[in-house]
């Protein structure tokens, strides 16, 4: 175990936990501003990766394919936001579980009929596929260095449209109070259409990212998609700052587990006993995370001010 | 009973436990024995939808977790039977004791928190035992683990055995009838009545002095224990368990029984396994792309469906009408 691995395995944390930011940003915000549980957040993730894998297939360009891939998973979006999510917003949380749900039976199946049941590969251009020499010694892949910057450059254009432009600050005004915001002339609907955009199409990203590395499937949104539910509780629902600072935490935390846990298991255990409780222990250790995080904190760790309930 | 007799939900409930009840009778007769199993399985759904219902229709507790009791229940019966150990006697208790520590330690920090945060944190830990259960390679990891022998009842030789078919349909029977009948007393007591009243109002509940969330944990490892119960039954009848039995999906479909029976009436679950199973027996038969059916048909029941199947029935009495 060298330096340069261990730091290897926390670039690799990085990399997890800005793809679980640009998930859990879009379902903090619809949550924050329209009081919407949305299970089906995982997936655009999906049809993202679908996306991006068909146009990059088709057109021989994986730079192309993620640029036609965002305004197509944008229309999904919106369409699904206009269907079926413009009357939920009314209706209590335990109906929006449920109608969200039926989303995802749909969404996975028609992608089955769409894209067949195995799971596309999307090919990387020359440039990215390489590995580039960092100081230390650490050879990392060119690619999850670049999902890494583009992560950190969503998170800021996040923070300069949120806290820096007059349509953030709309945003903010709906958050705090919508029935304020709405009597004050703001167009609320356009407003809660606009959020749900932004919230569609960082999902789609963070599926196109990753749909190189471990190729578009069925499903994939689920397993992600609760993930980041863990990020958004621990960060404190609603907070984008919560969520970025909580998804680097549980990225870093969740790698790091899986790469290094049987080995500090073996310090005091048996070859046997570490060998057993290092996988089942390390695939737990961010629940345990939020388990413990909520315990001390209900409201997770960044709770947003002031929120009407 | 006269009131009984006008009443057309009580009506319609009393004779789909009649039509339960003669399954096995007459099922195989004519040529449909396949429905036996469909209609086991229901019951089993019903006794976890019933579970589920005492915390979610009376307590006002979304919880997204619940699969994971049935995975506890089946997964203690499942690795006891794997080491030989085939005595109900054992398996069963030590399957709801472990379902209630368990539910009693999750349910002690989930009960914490509120609203979105609870069905986030029950999800979050019913996935944590998901993949503690797809990590034990012993049994079976992600694959599974077949079961060799039903629960025995044996004392000294003599005793039920889960292997007869109709003898453990109507166990079945007789435990959903139990399980709602505690259900019954619970929601009917003073223990009920706190329940009740922190779902509509906890800080009233809390004004007047009654500890709200001691009741609503003892409400929850409840809960737990009835699901745990569904869990060894459910392993008991497909041979079989796999952490697909606790995934979230599996939690999902629970409390989508209890909406679409209608939460917080005594049966209303039992009508909700029933239209969900048949719903997905019929539209399966047609097509093997059923979901693209089932899901939309799901999101309109939630728009449209208010109170579910035993509601819909109640608007048929020309006295609410």
């Amino acid at each position: 175990m060298t330096t340069a691995f261990v730091l290897e395995q926390a670039l690799n944390g990085f990399q997890l936990g800005v793809l679980l930011f640009l998930l859990a940003a879009g379902l903090t915000l619809v949550f924050g501003i329209m009081d919407l549980v949305n299970l089906a957040h995982g997936s655009l993730y999906m049809v993202g990766a679908f996306f991006a894998a068909t146009f990059t297939l088709a057109l021989d360009s994986f730079f192309i394919g993620v640029l036609l891939a965002i305004p197509a998973t944008l229309i999904v979006g919106l369409v699904v936001e206009v269907v079926a999510l413009r009357t939920l917003y009314a209706r209590d949380h335990l109906d929006q579980v449920l109608a969200t749900f039926g989303l995802i039976l749909f969404f996975n199946e028609l992608v089955r009929v769409v894209w067949g049941p195995a799971g596309l590969s999307v090919p990387l251009p020359a440039v990215l596929n390489g590995s580039v020499q960092l100081p230390l010694g650490i050879t990392y892949s060119t690619y999850r260095l670049l999902i890494i910057a583009v992560g950190i450059a969503v998170a800021f254009g996040l923070y300069v449209l949120v806290s820096h432009t007059r349509i953030g600050m709309l945003i903010r005004a709906g958050a705090s109070n919508r029935t304020m915001a709405s009597a004050l002339g703001v167009n609320v609907g356009l407003l809660f259409t606009l959020v749900f955009g932004i919230g569609a199409v960082l999902a789609g990203l963070a599926g196109m990212l990753i749909a190189p590395i471990s190729q578009a499937s069925i499903g994939m949104g689920e397993q992600i998609l609760i993930l980041a539910f863990v990020v958004i509780v621990i960060g404190g629902i609603g907070s984008i700052r919560g969520a970025f600072i909580a998804a680097l935490l549980t990225g870093v935390i969740d790698t790091m587990g899986r790469a290094f846990l049987d080995e500090i298991l073996l310090l005091f255990m048996p070859v046997q006993a570490a060998e057993t409780a290092g996988p089942a222990l390390s695939s737990m250790l961010i629940y345990i995370l939020m388990a413990a995080i909520l315990f001390f904190r209900p409201q997770g760790l960044f709770p947003p001010r002031a929120r009407s309930a | 009973m006269k009131d009984i007799a006008r009443n057309p939900a009580a009506i319609a409930t009393f004779v789909l436990f009649v039509v339960i009840a003669l399954v096995p009778i007459v099922a195989p007769l004519i040529g449909y024995g396949f429905y036996v199993n469909v209609f086991a399985r229901i019951m089993i759904w019903s006794i976890a939808a019933v579970g589920l219902n005492l915390i979610m229709g009376y307590g006002g507790m979304v919880s997204f977790g619940h699969a994971a009791y049935l995975g506890i229940g089946g997964y203690t019966f499942g690795i006891l039977s794997y080491h030989g150990i085939d005595n109900g006697f054992i398996q069963w208790p030590l399957a709801l004791a472990i379902s209630a520590v368990v539910a009693f330690v999750f349910g002690a920090v989930s009960l914490r928190t509120r609203g979105v945060y609870f069905i986030m944190i029950t999800l979050a830990f019913a996935q944590m035992v998901f993949f503690l259960g797809a990590s034990l390679d012993q049994y079976g990891s992600n694959d599974g683990l077949i079961i060799y022998n039903r629960s025995t009842f044996d004392v000294g030789g003599v005793g039920p055995n889960l292997g007869d078919r109709v003898f453990f349909y109507y166990l079945l029977l007789a435990l959903l009838l139990l399980v709602i009948f505690i259900c019954w007393r619970i929601v009917n007591s003073r223990f009920g009545m706190v329940l009740r009243g922190t779902k509509s109002n906890e800080t009233r509940v809390h004004a007047i002095g009654i500890p709200a969330y001691r009741y609503r944990l003892v409400a929850f490892v409840i809960s737990g224990v009835i699901v745990g119960l569904a869990g060894i039954l459910m392993a008991n009848l497909e041979k079989f368990i796999s952490p697909d039995m606790m995934n979230w999906p599996r939690s999902g479909e629970l409390i989508f029984m209890v909406v679409l029976g209608g939460m917080g009436t005594l049966f209303g679950p039992v009508w909700g396994a029933l239209a969900f199973l048949l719903l997905a027996e019929i539209l399966s038969s047609f097509t093997e792309h059923w979901h693209l059916i089932f899901g939309p048909l799901l999101i309109l029941v939630v728009l449209f469906g208010r109170g579910g199947v035993l509601g819909f029935v109640e608007r048929l009495n020309p006295r609410h009408a």
